[in-house]
C-alpha cells in the first residue's frame, strides 16, 4: 500500500492537469499577470502560496464545525490575511532580499481567488489531512503555471533566467544577439502574461479533448 | 432546525475570540521578529552606502553587496565621517546613516528644517561623498544612495524601490541601469542640472558622460521620470555643501 490512497493522491495530481486552478478553473489570474515578469518572483510567489494554502486549508478544516456560517467568509479572510502577514514578517526577518523583491505581491496573496475558493469549496467540508493535500495540490498546480509563464516572460523579455544572462549581452551584441535577436519588450508587459496563459490553455486542451467545453 | 453556531450570541462571541487569538498571534510574531528585521534594515543601509562608493562584491553582471558578516567592519574601515547638514550648520554624527529620509521629508513639508545626512568615504586615496535620497516611482517610493566626488560627478549609485513592476520599473536596481550613472555629471557650467533618465538617448552605451542623461529602461517611463525628479530635487540640496568644499 502506498503512502496515499488513490483518492488522496488525486487531490495532489488533479490540480496539475485536469483541474488546474489557473488553466481550468480560471482562478488566480491576476497574480499570474502581475508577478511573472521574473522567474524568481514566480518561484517565491508559488512557495508562499503553497504555505498559505496548505496551512490555511488545515486551519479552516479544523475550525469547520465551529465557524458560524453567517461570518464564514470573514473568518476565511482573517485566516488568509493572518498567514500572509506571518509569511511577510518571516521573509523580512530571514530572507530580507527576497521579501524586497516581492514587495507588495506577498500582500496580494490575500486577494488570490484560489485560496478563498479552496477554503470554501473543500476545507469547509473535509478533514484536515485531505484539506492539506488539496491545498498543496492546488498551490502546486498554480505554481507550475506561474513558473512556466515566468520562465518564458523572463527569457524572451529580458534574455535572462533568474537574473543570469542566458542569451548573451544585448548591448555588447554577444550570444544570440550577435545574430540579430532582440529582446521582446512586450513579454514584460502584463497582457503578454495573459497570452502565454492562453497558449498553455490551448496546448492543454488540444492534448486532452475531454477538457473542451461543447 | 437551526444549528447552535447560527445564533447571534455565538457569532459575536466567536468573532471576539477570533480577534483576540489573531491579534495575540500577530503581536507575538511582530515583537519576536522586530529585532531581526531592524537589524536587517540597519545592515542594508550600510551595504547600500558602501555599494555607492564602489565597495561591493559585484560579479560580471550582478549587483552584490558586501556580505552581512563583514559589513560592520568594512563600513568602519571605509566611511571616515558621517555628517548631518541642517541649514548652514554641519555636524558629525556617527549614526547619521540611521536618519530616516522619509521622516525628514515630512518634517520639511511641515516647514521644519530638514536634516541632510552625508557620508564621507575614502578608498584608494580618493574621497567619496555619498548622499541618500528618496522620491516617488510609479507605484510607491524609490530611493537611492549616490556617491559623488567633490565636483559632483557620480562615482557610484545604488537604486532601490518599494513596489515597482518586476521586469520593468524594478530594473532600476539592476547593474545595467545603475552602472550608467558612474562618471555622469550632475553640474553643467557650474550650475546644478541633475541627471535626466532619457527615452530619447541615442547613447545606449552611455559614453557621453557630460550630457546629464542616462538611457531609460523600456516600459518604465514613469519610474524613470520619478528617478530623474528625485535626483533633481534631492541632490540639489547638497550643492551648497559642495560649494563650501571649493571655497575651502
Amino acid at each position: 500500500m502506498g503512502l496515499l490512497s488513490k483518492k488522496d493522491a488525486a487531490l495532489i495530481t488533479d490540480p496539475f492537469a485536469d483541474n488546474n486552478p489557473i488553466t481550468i478553473q480560471v482562478l488566480g489570474i491576476c497574480s499570474a499577470l502581475a508577478i511573472t515578469a521574473e522567474l524568481k518572483a514566480s518561484i517565491v510567489m508559488a512557495v508562499s502560496v503553497l504555505f498559505v494554502l496548505g496551512v490555511g486549508n488545515v486551519v479552516i478544516s479544523l475550525m469547520r464545525n465551529i465557524i458560524p456560517s453567517k461570518i464564514r467568509i470573514i473568518v476565511q479572510l482573517i485566516v488568509v490575511a493572518t498567514l500572509v502577514i506571518i509569511v511577510d514578517q518571516v521573509l523580512k526577518a530571514f530572507a530580507y532580499e527576497l521579501s524586497k523583491t516581492l514587495g507588495a505581491f506577498i500582500g496580494l496573496i490575500i486577494t488570490n481567488c484560489i485560496i478563498m475558493g479552496r477554503f470554501e469549496a473543500f476545507a469547509l467540508a473535509n478533514g484536515p489531512w485531505r484539506s492539506f493535500l488539496d491545498g498543496i495540490g492546488n498551490a502546486l498546480g498554480y505554481g507550475v503555471i506561474l513558473i512556466i509563464v515566468g520562465f518564458f516572460r523572463e527569457l524572451l523579455g529580458s534574455g535572462t533566467l533568474l537574473g543570469f544572462k542566458v542569451l548573451g549581452d544585448p548591448i555588447e551584441k554577444t550570444g544570440l544577439y550577435a545574430f540579430g535577436y532582440e529582446n521582446n519588450g512586450f513579454m514584460l508587459l502584463a497582457p503578454m502574461a495573459l497570452i502565454v496563459v492562453g497558449i498553455i490553455i490551448w496546448i492543454q486542451r488540444s492534448r486532452n479533448e475531454a477538457l473542451i467545453e461543447e | 432546525m437551526s444549528k447552535k453556531t447560527d445564533s447571534n450570541l455565538y457569532t459575536v462571541l466567536f468573532a471576539a475570540g477570533m480577534v483576540l487569538i489573531v491579534g495575540a498571534l500577530l503581536a507575538f510574531f511582530a515583537s519576536a521578529l522586530k529585532p531581526t528585521i531592524d537589524e536587517n534594515k540597519r545592515i542594508e543601509k550600510q551595504q547600500n552606502i558602501l555599494y555607492a562608493m564602489g565597495v561591493n562584491e559585484n560579479d560580471e553582471t550582478n549587483a552584490i553587496f558586501i556580505s552581512k558578516d563583514k559589513v560592520a567592519e568594512v563600513f568602519s574601515k571605509y566611511i571616515t565621517k558621517q555628517l548631518v547638514i541642517q541649514g548652514d550648520k554641519i555636524t558629525e554624527d556617527p549614526k547619521a546613516y540611521l536618519i530616516d529620509i522619509k521622516k525628514e521629508q515630512t518634517a520639511e513639508k511641515e516647514g521644519k528644517e530638514r536634516r541632510l545626512p552625508l557620508f564621507i568615504g575614502e578608498k584608494d586615496g580618493k574621497k567619496f561623498y555619498i548622499a541618500p535620497i528618496r522620491g516617488k516611482g510609479l507605484w510607491d517610493a524609490v530611493w537611492a544612495y549616490v556617491g559623488m566626488d567633490e565636483n559632483m560627478v557620480v562615482q557610484g549609485a545604488y537604486f532601490d524601490h518599494k513596489g515597482e513592476t518586476a521586469g520593468l520599473g524594478a530594473n532600476i536596481k539592476q547593474r545595467f541601469f545603475m552602472d550608467d550613472f558612474i562618471g555622469e555629471h550632475l553640474l553643467k557650467d557650474d550650475s546644478f542640472k541633475g541627471i535626466n533618465i532619457s527615452k530619447s538617448n541615442n547613447d545606449p552605451k552611455n559614453e557621453d558622460k557630460t550630457d546629464n542623461e542616462v538611457d531609460a529602461i523600456a516600459g518604465a517611463t514613469i519610474t524613470g521620470d520619478g528617478v530623474s525628479a528625485m535626483i533633481k530635487s534631492e541632490l540639489k540640496k547638497y550643492v551648497s555643501f559642495f560649494n563650501t568644499l571649493k571655497t575651502n
